[in-house]
């Protein structure tokens, strides 16, 4: 299984997340590259369905990472993110598929290491879990 | 003095003006006649009529007016339940000519705890009529020889009626209007839920009293010894409508290992000997929840025996 | 609005379990409102059914489509053109909707997406609760507006009934007690002596009890 590299996608709100990946990057501190990313404006605008789909389509996880509860520009943007990754999570669970696939981190503007790491930790979760069986 | 209305020995106790005395027995889960006399005879003589519990708690028991019958013909007057939670009206219709005549007389119209409660959560609830209609058609088909349809019944079912009043629930300002409405619309009797908060109850009597509601039925002051702290506890948190108060369950706590049935029994007697006095109050009713067998020796303490002969 | 859950997913996969080909259809009315079963839930439940069939490794057809109401015949007309490609529809209407369905296309295995529940409302986001039991006589006003038939759990016509405490229902602490409410509010509005009045029993014949129900219009009927 060593050689399993996951295909996992990441919503980041473009507030916070992203900036951090920003300052990840000026850190240098690089994303793996199975991760592909994908920019919201605020993570409360992501549809049940948008985390389903990637699924569909054959991601191994995703998450979704978005500010901390305090500091979200829309007020309730991740709490909102957070429910309906839990929806995802009963019908992964529904359809004989690890909840642990999906899940959903927050992070302050601006903390790049916080969010490799959250990448990484994402990594090593689905990497245990091996790949979504194709039976 | 006006004709009895059903001529029960619980409707001449009371009508001679003696202070009731009436008892409760729940039937057997199951066919179990034996033990059902056994409980039974615990009662026979002490008090003036048995309850006989209609699926308790919404538990499935031997029917109410089997286990009435059984108790009948063991010489004890039963007080023949009825719960409006399983049976439409044709049912409740039916099952009151049967069970008059089978000579039965006395007879209690409850609307039932809800199924959820007990044993048989799935089924269906009924309530085609609440407690208050139920009172209303016993009435009606006795003194009108009526159907809820408004035909004849061949041979009216003459039962004396009773209702129960739950002076503690909620909306408490209520509860006497409730009591009223039951009257007006057929009861006899009434025999309230177990009673702790005395004060509450004071002020519920007093209220009663005021609209003249003890001259227009019998009021029986229910009343259930507590056996232990957790039956106190238990009722307190768990059971809808119930009023333990604080006080009480201080006292329980208080008497000390092993006497806290004796406590609870100190408690009722004390309840009872305020009964006695108390404007308005007509008798008591005593729930001894399988505790059948102490009810001689709770009659006895209570100074109520003999039971009258009328 | 008729108010209605999903079912649970893994009842339908048991339930559409041998088939291919499958079509969830929606609908724009209660369902919509309700979050269970508009445009938005035919797009996750077909997504769920496709996840699903990759990870049986089962080549599985998923079709979407939402009318604008499943309780109207003109309206699942619009089904004609595309049902054919499918073996199994699931509606995920209220109970209407797939009866609808099954009648208008006799040949087709038709299935009930959601658990159908009650007539209600909205009472906060996302949560609703029963007002109406459709007992077919509307007597509210005798009530200060509220339904003792829906909302009491012994429909008592005459209540509270001994288990009403703290303004809730014996049944549990999360139910209202309809009753507590009724003679509070008729208290308020000065008229505590119309519940005083004895309401006799309810005639249940132009309710379910009565058997299934039809109305006719004549005037609309052409
Ligand atoms: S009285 Fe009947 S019609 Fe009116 S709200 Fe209640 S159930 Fe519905
Ligand atoms: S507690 Fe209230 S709502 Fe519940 S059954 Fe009794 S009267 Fe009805």
């Amino acid at each position: 299984m060593d050689d399993f590299k996951p295909q996992i996608v990441a919503f980041c709100c473009s507030n916070c997340a992203s900036s951090a990946a920003k300052v990840s990057h000026g850190m240098k501190k690089a994303l793996p590259d199975n991760i592909k990313l994908i920019q919201v404006p605020c993570t409360g605008r992501i549809e049940t369905l948008h985390l389903l789909k990637p699924f569909e389509e054959g991601a191994d996880g995703v998450y979704v990472a978005g500010c901390q509860e305090d500091s979200c520009q829309y007020i309730s943007g991740i709490t909102k993110a957070a429910k309906r990754v839990k929806q995802v999570k009963d019908i992964l669970e529904g359809l004989g598929i690890e909840p642990e696939r999906i899940d959903v981190f927050q992070m302050s503007a601006g903390k790049g290491q916080e969010f490799v790491e959250v990448a990484n930790r994402m990594v090593d979760t689905v990497k245990g879990l091996g790949p979504v069986p194709t039976a | 003095m006006s004709e009895l209305k059903a001529g029960s020995n619980l409707e001449k106790v009371l009508r001679a003006g003696h202070f009731a005395f009436t008892g409760e027995c729940g039937p057997p889960q199951g066919a179990n006649v034996e033990h059902l006399i056994e409980k039974g005879n615990h009662l026979k003589g002490v008090v003036d009529a048995v309850n006989v519990t209609d699926n308790q708690t919404a538990v499935v028991r031997m029917s109410s007016w089997a286990a009435s019958l059984i108790l009948l013909e063991h010489g004890i007057e039963p007080n023949f339940q009825m719960v409006c939670r399983d049976r439409n009206r044709l049912a409740i219709q039916s099952d009151i000519l049967g069970a008059y005549s089978m000579g039965l007389r006395n007879m209690l119209c409850l609307s039932g705890d809800h199924q959820s409660f007990g044993n048989h959560p799935e089924s269906k609830n009924v309530y085609d009529i609440d407690s208050m209609q139920l009172i209303h058609t016993v009435k009606t088909m006795r003194d009108e020889g009526k159907f809820l349809n408004g035909s004849d019944v061949d041979v009216a079912p003459k039962f004396f009626i009773g209702a129960a009043s739950n002076p503690f629930a909620e909306p408490f300002d209520f509860r006497v209007y409730r009591l009223a409405k039951k009257i007006d619309a057929g009861a006899d009797f009434v025999q309230t839920q177990c009673i702790y908060n005395m004060d509450k109850f004071r002020e519920f009597m007093k209220r009663a009293v005021d609209m003249g509601l003890h001259e227009k039925c019998y009021i029986l002051a229910g009343v259930t010894p507590m056996k232990s702290v957790g039956m106190a506890l238990y009722m307190s948190k768990q059971v809808p409508g119930m009023d333990v108060p604080e006080s009480l369950i201080k006292r329980l706590r208080g008497a000390g290992k092993g006497k806290v049935a004796e406590e609870g029994i100190k408690f009722a007697l004390e309840q009872i000997e305020e009964f006695k006095e108390m404007e308005g109050v007509a008798g008591v009713h005593l729930m001894a929840i399988e505790w059948e067998h102490k009810v001689p020796e709770i009659a006895e303490r209570a100074g109520v025996l003999p039971r009258p002969v009328v | 609005m008729i108010v209605a859950e999903s079912k649970p997913i893994k009842e339908l996969l048991e339930m559409v379990k041998d088939f291919k080909k499958i079509l969830v259809v929606g609908c724009k009315g209660c369902v919509t409102v309700c979050n269970v079963g508009g445009a938005k839930e035919v797009g996750i439940l077909a997504s769920s059914l496709r996840i699903h069939g990759r990870k049986e490794g089962r080549d599985v057809v998923v079709g979407e489509h939402t009318l604008e109401r499943q309780c109207d015949p003109e309206y699942i007309d619009e089904l004609e053109e595309i049902v054919g490609d499918y073996d199994a529809v699931i509606s995920i209407a209220c109970g209407v909707g797939p009866q609808f369905l099954s009648e208008r296309y006799p040949e087709k295995k038709v299935f009930p997406g959601v658990n159908t529940k009650f007539m209600g409302g909205a009472v906060e986001h996302g949560v609703w609760a029963e007002r109406c039991a459709g007992c077919g006589t509307c007597a509210i006003h005798l009530f200060g507006g509220l339904c003792p038939i829906a909302r009491c759990s012994k429909s008592l016509l005459n209540g509270p009934c001994g288990g009403s405490s703290h303004g809730k229902c014996e049944i549990s602490k999360d139910v209202d007690c309809i009753w507590d409410m009724i003679v509070n509010k008729m208290t308020e509005q000065g008229r505590l002596s119309e519940l005083l009045e004895f309401r006799p029993p309810k005639s249940w014949t132009t309710a379910r009890d009565g058997g299934p129900r039809k109305m006719i219009r004549e005037e609309l009927v052409k």
